[in-house]
């Protein structure tokens, strides 16, 4: 240290007492208390606690999960492909897929969820037969009986499907339109034509903005196939159901389903941060150092170094 | 580096006797009721080192930017070394380029911008090779030696690893001159390329460029910087309301200059 002596002080450091949050102590108590009344209210309960890791792994509720996840993920999956579509389409100069992409997304998004499942799955009601040819032609490639096709499985699909891919849209959008438009001129002026330009620069850079909503769209997904049970689709709360039906284990059937979606909805919230973690390096170097590195040194430089006095 | 063309640098002998190399033919451009260029034309012969100055607003970043055809001009042609960019030239007529084939007409020019605009999410490295390697198709073994090298001769070898949030802002841009310079352009645009930086980061950025231009780049260099202008040009342009003012020498446009509107300028500048 520079600093000259003469300006250190000569008085002998006093014990310092710090200051009682009595304020934390209160608030944590009254938590517990309440967490503690909670858990004696549930114990007194009509319910055997005892059943339910039985049903947790009952092969009609472990078929109920994977049939969420089945749905969850087809539906997630063309959702996301539909919505690049979509954004393309509303971003691009054609100013009728401009208006097509933006009445699209103002229907699918406005209607509640349930109401398009229930549309999709009644559909045999108005067209009992759906029909592929060439109109005003007796010329027909395709003829299937509309209750054949629309499942349960495909009803759901699309209703769940076609509403997040409205949001998809929206979200790719704002992806698309976070990038600078400098890094678009840039690799025009390289030579990178629009595939390219989509593919190697705009996409990279958008997918930090595009992640993490779309995250949380997932997890909205997991859960929203729930509604899937209303056209009677096998999920986890129909698999709950029908062995309630059997045994009126009700409550213990749905908490069973209840922690398998705390499962799904956890492992699908890990992988949401491992994604956004690998699209946001751009600012490390490769072996640079980790974050946790990074904080530990950030700490270390401003803690203060410790008083010393000097007897 | 096979296009580019040895000659003389300096003030000697500014009007060459060669075909242009790029030919700009009575551009013109509007926003809206805003006339940005107003028939402008100007040819650049292969080695030459043109500067065009003038206030903002002038339309030199506009016109520039029409070179390339990162704009669309309203009217006029640009050649580029025979071809007009954008258009395929048949029976007489100018047929217009779909995106992806001027994509390709494009990879013979380079540009600087004033922003670098390098891309965030690749290395140093990786912005140099992406043009080479997606553009061009080239092996990237030969391509991975050649950027080193560029990346070398404008002082950053030690960088190849890192990412351009790492760099100070003469990195960056000199970082963007090797991006453009390693696709072997016919000639490079410069964008006023020292007006983002630092003051103490211009010298870095200028002291490559005249390297470019004595190792005989041709380069068309929209810029403020005046000192750069007298140093390098061969010829300096001096453009105001979306017209060419004048042009000739340095000694010409900088030293001499006939027209009221330069003078004023000049003033301005020097002062």
């Amino acid at each position: 240290m520079s600093t000259p002596s003469a300006r250190e002080s000569v008085r002998e450091l006093l014990p310092q007492v710090r200051l009682r949050h009595w304020g934390r102590w209160v608030i944590a108590a009254v938590i517990l208390v309440i967490l503690g009344a909670l858990a004696y209210g549930a114990s007194q309960g009509d319910i055997s606690w005892r059943d339910i890791p039985y049903y947790v792994i009952s092969p009609i509720i472990l078929q109920g999960l994977v049939n969420t996840i089945i749905l969850a993920v087809a539906a997630q999956v063309s959702a996301v492909i539909l919505g690049v579509i979509i954004a393309l389409m509303r971003i691009s100069e054609n100013p009728v897929a401009k208006w097509f992409a933006a009445a699209y997304t103002w229907l699918f998004r406005g209607l509640p969820v349930l109401l398009q499942i229930l549309l999709w799955y009644n559909l045999a009601l108005i067209f009992p037969r759906l029909q592929l040819g060439i109109p005003f032609t007796d010329v027909v490639f395709v003829d299937l009986s509309t209750n054949a096709v629309m499942t349960t499985f495909v009803a759901a699909f699309l209703g769940l499907m076609l509403n997040e891919s409205a949001y998809m849209a929206e979200i790719v959008r704002a992806g698309l339109n976070s990038v600078d438009r400098g890094q678009i001129e840039a690799a025009q002026s390289i030579g990178e034509t629009p595939l390219q330009r989509m593919w190697r620069i705009v996409l990279p850079q958008a997918m930090r903005v595009i992640i993490p909503p779309t995250g949380n769209d997932f997890i909205n997904m997991l859960k929203g196939t729930a509604m899937a049970s209303v056209i009677g689709y096998v999920e986890l709360i129909r698999a709950a159901n029908n062995i309630a039906s059997f045994n009126l284990q009700v409550m213990e059937t749905l908490i069973a389903a209840a922690f398998w979606y705390m499962v799904i909805v956890s492992v699908a919230s890990v992988g949401q941060s491992y994604l956004e973690r690998s699209f946001d390096r751009s600012d490390r170097a490769r072996g640079g150092p980790t974050r946790r590195a990074r904080r530990r040194l950030a700490r270390d430089l401003v803690t203060p170094p410790l008083v010393r006095s000097h007897p | 580096m096979t296009n580019i063309h040895p000659g003389t640098v300096g003030q000697a002998e500014p009007q060459r006797p060669l075909r242009p190399l790029l030919d700009a033919v009575r551009v013109s451009k509007h926003y809206g009721s805003n006339e940005v260029l107003k028939d402008v034309s100007l040819q650049v012969a292969a080695g030459e080192v043109v500067c065009i100055i003038g206030p903002s607003g002038a339309g030199k970043s506009t016109f520039l930017r029409c070179i390339n055809r990162l704009e669309v001009p309203d009217a006029g042609e640009v050649w580029v070394d025979g071809q007009a960019m954008g258009f395929e030239e048949r029976d007489g007529k100018l047929y217009e380029l779909t995106e992806r084939k001027l994509s390709k007409q494009r990879a013979s020019t380079g540009m600087v911008f004033q922003h670098f605009n390098l891309f965030p999410h690749l290395t140093v490295l990786g912005n140099v090779m992406e043009g080479p390697v997606r553009v061009q198709k080239r092996a990237s073994r030969t391509v991975d030696a050649e950027a080193r090298a560029v990346l070398e001769r404008v002082g950053l070898g030690d960088k190849i690893d890192s990412y351009p949030s790492q760099l100070s802002g003469g990195q960056r841009q000199r970082v963007a001159i090797a991006r453009a310079v390693a696709m072997k352009p016919l000639f490079l645009l410069f964008d006023e390329p020292t007006s983002a930086l630092d003051p103490e980061l211009v010298g870095e950025v200028l002291t490559v460029m005249a390297g470019l231009a004595a190792d005989g780049m041709t380069m068309l260099v929209v810029t403020h910087e005046m000192g750069f202008a007298r140093e390098v040009a061969d010829r300096v342009v001096f453009m105001a309301d979306g017209g060419i003012v004048e042009q000739g020498t340095v000694d010409e446009v900088l030293v001499n200059p006939r027209e009221a509107r330069t003078k004023r300028f000049l003033e301005r500048v020097l002062a």
